[in-house]
């Protein structure tokens, strides 16, 4: 059973990392499209499989965050991998089982899932 | 497009509340066996609508949206209540807020299953760990609830969106849900948090 007591053993681990993390360099942003679309094809598993897949990893510098129809919809769901001073990537038809290559090739060691890409599903 | 659990249309719903600027969301499912009904209601204090754009919310060639020129979020939920037997209605006022109110008959052959609620509410969390949601569930008249505004209490300070909290409220939902359909031993609020 989840007890409060758990909940505030969370709360202090999670006080102790936050003293110990020094938050210097720009994160990488993971984007997913969350609207309808996005959602219809199937964005909520591949979000909470990105962040269960970078907790996982311990990668500090990822931040998750969502962003609405990009106009695209039939390549959804849709995520955007966006690094600083690198190109944007954009994935297309992400499902929740394509998310720990992404994270591990190109997250890990900065190599872009070619084939995951827009550009390669368009074809 | 269709989708397949009543979860996912609430979080679709949900997202116009984000959008709409608000900083609580209630979310309710009440499921009753005796009138046969699932009545889900999202509501929400942000921005709300005129009567007039409140009229046109099923009209999906009306969005305010600029990168696509339908709005699909209400027509859908209402097709998806209506091939159900039951309706959607929509309550909204400017500057006070929206309400959301969807009726399912339960036992109706094309009534789509709940699914994966607590996955829809740790999307919900971890994108928007600064707002809060409160999300009460039950099945005839047996109900659990998980507002984020208490859990911040306990919390003091660490965020909602810390992977362990959202690991441990979609487990709590999971397990309430568990309770509330007699799948555990416990009775549901046995374990109430507050």
């Amino acid at each position: 059973m989840k007890t409060l007591a758990e909940l505030q053993a969370i709360r202090d681990k999670a006080r102790m990392q936050m003293k110990m993390r020094g938050d210097n360099r720009e994160a990488v942003r993971v984007v997913v499209g969350m609207a309808t679309c996005g959602i219809s094809a199937g964005a909520r598993p591949v979000l909470n499989a990105f962040v269960n897949e970078i907790e996982k990893r311990h990668l500090e510098n990822v931040v998750v965050t969502q962003t609405g129809c990009i106009g695209m919809c039939q390549f959804e769901p849709i995520v955007e991998v966006m690094a600083p001073g690198k190109e944007k990537v954009t994935y297309a038809k992400v499902t929740a089982d394509k998310v720990a290559r992404i994270v591990a090739e190109h997250l890990v060691n900065g190599n872009p899932v070619m084939e995951y890409t827009i550009g390669n599903v368009m074809k | 497009m269709s989708m397949l659990e009543l979860s996912l249309y609430i979080l679709d719903i949900a997202q116009n509340s984000i959008s709409a600027g608000a900083s609580i969301i209630e979310i309710s499912v009440d499921e009753d066996t005796g009138s046969d009904l699932i009545i889900i209601n999202i509501s929400d204090n942000g921005c709300g609508m005129t009567e007039q754009q409140a009229s046109r919310v099923d009209d999906p060639f009306y969005t305010t949206r600029t990168t696509r020129r339908v709005g699909l979020g209400i027509p859908l939920f209402r097709l998806a209540a209506e091939q159900a037997g039951g309706k959607l209605t929509v309550k909204s006022r400017p500057g006070r807020g929206t309400s959301v109110t969807a009726s399912f008959v339960r036992s109706h052959v094309n009534c789509l299953p709940l699914g994966d609620i607590s996955g829809t509410l740790a999307a919900l969390i971890r994108l928007n760990p600064n707002l809060d949601f409160c999300y009460r569930q039950s099945l005839d008249g047996n109900s659990f609830s998980l507002d984020t505004k208490e859990l911040r209490r306990v919390l003091d300070g660490v965020p909602l969106d810390n992977s362990e909290v959202v690991s441990w409220i979609a487990g709590y939902v999971n397990e309430q849900i568990e309770l509330l359909s007699g799948e555990g031993n416990a009775k549901p609020g046995q374990n109430d948090l507050k």
